[in-house]
């Protein structure tokens, strides 16, 4: 990032005439204004609508019972069984999903950032998975690598004598968890990988010099100076994967306990009809997001400043 | 010892990736086999090829043809990218290039569109689209999917536009150029890799969505995830053919994904990470 990103401190183009200075702040907005107007209409309204609809009792097959009742269906989110489940499921979901992928993304942008024979094709094997589409990743795990009886883990298993166990039923949210690490780790790799290629090579050499080891360097610099790109990594993969829908879709249909929000909210009003309560559960996938979101804004926004004060 | 530390890192790294690619060939292999081979077990690495399971997926084996949804899938990722390029970025020029007051206030409001969760629009969508006898037409996609990225395309093009040099704009203008000439002569040319990198982001989010096409969509504008949502419950019979469909939908994704790993990188991470 060189000089270039500080619009902050650029003065207005001068046109050799200027017009009047109301006009002149008109013209510099209206090339923002179509696509404010166009995201506030589609996404904006939308969510008004739902924020609405979120205090009727409405089944859709029985529209003239329509009545307002308030925040009963909040209530009943939080203490039906079954959706206060899928809120907790969310959360392990994301958080299982988010830690193990950092983690495992964290190690191989390690091993990348090392000279190796054949670095670049490794790369291109690992950035694969991210790269196939989500509802193709699903229908992968679920019938060619978990399925017991043809499967590839269960293949592989015999050839050692191991067990041969029915992986989705028996740890189902563990199976879902898994596809879903395997197709988000590269994107914290390459992440990661970036953070790692932009490290001060000088500081490294000198703290070598004064005869710090491999283990140092990597907790007192490294670490230090990934810490933007862990953030970064944590919050776009917690964004998109509390809103999974899916690998939760494909591979249990939201059975066997592994129904999160997104799909509990599908569910009740696209089979169930209830279109108050499916309201009230996307409201609340909103206001977890929201808790995310402001930690993101920071983040994104103390990335910014950064950019600004360096330029 | 030695050799450990210099070519353990290596062989793991080599290791690590064989793994993850791992599925993804098994799948490849598999789609290539008969569905007799396909499901035999234990599985047989050494089975006969076909093409059989591709014949199966695109029609000629008795089921519905892939082609529609592949067409459909096209039409709104392509149109939504398009839409989106055509709003973003004279908006991202209005963030970077001219200095728009609060202009991290408006970025950010972007931004946070991107958070509100697509299943918090879903309903009101529906019934609108329901109302307004938009249900099962791509076009309602289209304009669904272009707010989706909308918000990305923004951030992006705003840290891509950033990098045209105001020098080089500014002796433009003082020349006599007007905004849309300075637009495809000055700041285009400079701009085209990150606006490039932005489509084929906006491209791929639109081609893998499946929620809004699961409910929106019915049989004449179904896309290519919601074509292969109907193999969820095949229960092995057509292994080789479910391995195909997945490959050839994921075909375009894969190429481009691959074709520009590193401005996939920037793109994702919104320009943060140069």
């Amino acid at each position: 990032m060189t000089a270039t990103t500080a619009p902050l401190t650029r003065t207005p183009v001068r046109a050799a005439r200027r017009p009047p200075a109301r006009l002149r702040a008109w013209a510099t907005r209206a090339p923002l204004l179509p696509a404010l107007v166009f995201l506030i209409a589609v996404t904006q309204l939308p969510f008004a609508a739902t924020l609405v609809i979120s205090f009727f009792d409405w089944n859709a097959l029985y529209p003239k019972a329509r009545r307002f009742t308030g925040l009963d269906n909040y209530r009943q989110v939080l203490t039906d069984a079954d959706l206060r489940h899928s809120v907790w499921t969310t959360v392990l979901l994301t958080a299982a999903v988010v830690l193990a992928s950092l983690v495992l993304g964290l190690l191989l942008a390690l091993l990348l950032d090392r000279r190796f024979r054949g670095r670049g094709i490794v790369r291109t094997l690992l950035i694969a998975p991210f790269l196939v589409v989500p509802v193709a990743a699903a229908l992968l795990w679920k019938h060619v690598l978990y399925n017991p009886e043809y499967g590839l883990l269960n293949g592989l298993s015999h050839y050692v004598g191991g067990p041969q166990p029915d992986w989705i039923s028996r740890t189902p949210l563990l199976a879902v968890e898994a596809s879903l690490v395997w197709q988000w780790t590269p994107f914290m790799m390459l992440i990661l990988l970036a953070g790692l290629q932009s490290r001060d090579q000088q500081q490294i050499e000198a703290a070598r010099v004064d005869g710090a080891g491999d283990w140092q360097i990597f907790v007192h610099l490294t670490l230090p100076h990934l810490r933007r790109y862990l953030e970064l990594g944590a919050l776009l993969g917690s964004i998109h994967i509390v809103q999974n829908f899916d690998a939760v879709f494909t591979i249990t249909s939201g059975g066997l306990g592994t129904a999160n929000l997104p799909y509990t909210v599908y569910q009740s009003f696209y089979q169930a009809h209830e279109n108050g309560l499916a309201s009230a559960a996307g409201v609340l996938v909103v206001i977890g997001s929201l808790v995310i979101a402001t930690f993101a804004l920071r983040v994104v926004s103390s990335l910014f400043r950064e950019e600004v004060s360096r330029a | 010892m030695r050799a450990v530390r210099r070519h353990g890192p290596g062989l793991l790294a080599w290791f690590a990736g064989i793994v993850f690619f791992l599925p993804i060939a098994w799948m490849a292999l598999t789609s290539f086999h008969s569905e007799a081979d396909a499901a035999a077990n234990p599985p047989s690495f050494t089975a006969a090829l076909t093409l059989d399971g591709y014949r199966a997926f695109f029609g000629s084996g008795g089921g519905a043809s892939p082609w529609p949804a592949l067409a459909n899938s096209a039409v709104a990722s392509v149109a939504s990218t398009l839409l989106v390029l055509l709003l973003a970025l004279p908006a991202a020029y209005a963030l970077s290039i001219r200095p728009v007051r609060k202009w991290t206030d408006v970025l950010f409001f972007f931004l946070s569109t991107k958070m509100l969760p697509a299943v918090a629009g879903l309903l009101p969508v529906y019934l609108f689209a329901k109302n307004a006898g938009l249900l099962d037409n791509i076009w309602l996609l289209v304009v669904l999917y272009t707010s989706m990225n909308l918000p990305i395309a923004v951030w992006m093009m705003q840290s891509f536009l950033a990098e045209v040099p105001v020098a080089v704009i500014e002796a433009a203008r003082v020349d006599g150029a007007r905004l849309p000439v300075v637009l495809t002569r000055v700041v285009a040319p400079i701009a085209l890799p990150g606006i490039a990198a932005t489509a084929l982001i906006c491209f791929i989010f639109s081609w893998n969505e499946l929620l809004f096409a699961r409910v929106l969509t019915g049989v004449v504008a179904e896309t290519a995830p919601v074509f292969l949502t109907g193999f969820i419950t095949s229960q092995g019979l057509f292994l080789a053919k479910v391995c195909a469909a997945s490959l050839v939908i994921s075909l375009p994704v894969l190429a481009a994904g691959f074709a520009a790993q590193d401005k996939l990188v920037q793109g994702l991470s919104l320009g943060a990470v140069k």
